[in-house]
């Protein structure tokens, strides 16, 4: 057998990892993502018409679509969808609640403190993390630039 | 026509993850967290409102969306209520949504178990 070394080794890593196919799955990423979000124009207008006001629309339309990502993440459907759509049912509310349900079914054997309630946090933690403290951020510039 | 554009412009949004996703080595964790917090920023700046008149659905329905609403949220409780605005804006726009992921998904993974992967 001969040998090689490290960096020849790499550069035959590099040549045997499958190379992503862009296209294939940006096609995929739009046109999922694109059809979660007409559904949730769907909703939208729904509420609307129902006679909510703005922020009760955006608020009643954010709860439907991640009870509906939730509800489709235990029926083990959402991960099958996800396989082919990518980001684009990552990237929706609904693949918030994706990322929420996953973890905590997964994990649910270590207990439902350590296991569920904990493991729920897994990706929306960071998510929670970052969102909530950039707009504490920004809040704060907004707040000393009108002052 | 609403539904058209919700289409085009939350696709083209669910695009640029897939992209980030495949081209860098980013995960679907640094995705998320990098399309809320550039929502907080691109909407303090005002780019992202005219986004999302445009597209409606199609651009508040993915995660940039969800940092819209804390923006809009804090920028909304700092004119009414001064400085404690700034800690109060962003949980009051987007309580519903989170509180009902919280909850949705405790119950949903209480009722369902994991299906093995085939």
């Amino acid at each position: 057998m001969n040998k090689i070394n490290p960096k020849e080794y790499n550069e035959y890593v590099q040549k045997k990892i499958p190379k992503p196919t862009f296209l294939k799955n940006s096609l995929w990423a739009f046109f999922i993502g694109g059809i979660i979000c007409t559904f949730g124009q769907f909703i939208i207008n729904f509420y609307k018409n129902m006679g909510l006001d703005k922020d009760g629309v955006s608020a009643a339309t954010a709860i439907t679509l991640v009870f509906l990502g939730a509800f489709f993440t235990g029926l083990g459907w959402y991960d099958k969808l996800g396989k082919r759509a990518g980001a684009g049912s990552i990237v929706p509310i609904t693949g918030f609640a994706n990322s929420i349900v996953s973890p905590a079914m997964e994990f649910k054997r270590e207990g439902f403190i350590f296991g569920v309630a904990a493991r729920m946090f897994t990706v929306a933690g960071p998510v929670l993390v970052y969102g909530y403290g950039s707009s504490v951020i920004v809040g704060l510039i907004y707040y000393l630039v009108k002052k | 026509m609403d539904y058209i554009r919700a289409f085009i412009v939350g696709g083209l949004i669910c695009v640029i993850g897939q992209l980030l996703m495949d081209g860098t080595k980013l995960t679907p964790a640094h995705v998320l967290v990098a399309f809320v917090t550039s929502g907080v920023i691109l909407t303090a700046i005002g780019v992202y409102e005219p986004i999302v008149n445009i597209g409606g659905a199609g651009a508040t329905v993915p995660l940039p969306g969800f940092g819209y609403s804390l923006a809009k949220g804090v920028f909304k409780a700092v004119n009414e209520d001064g400085l404690i605005g700034v800690f109060t804006g962003g949980m009051q726009a987007t309580a519903g949504g989170v509180s009902a992921a919280i909850f949705f998904g405790y119950i949903m993974s209480l009722i369902f178990n994991p299906k093995s992967k085939s």
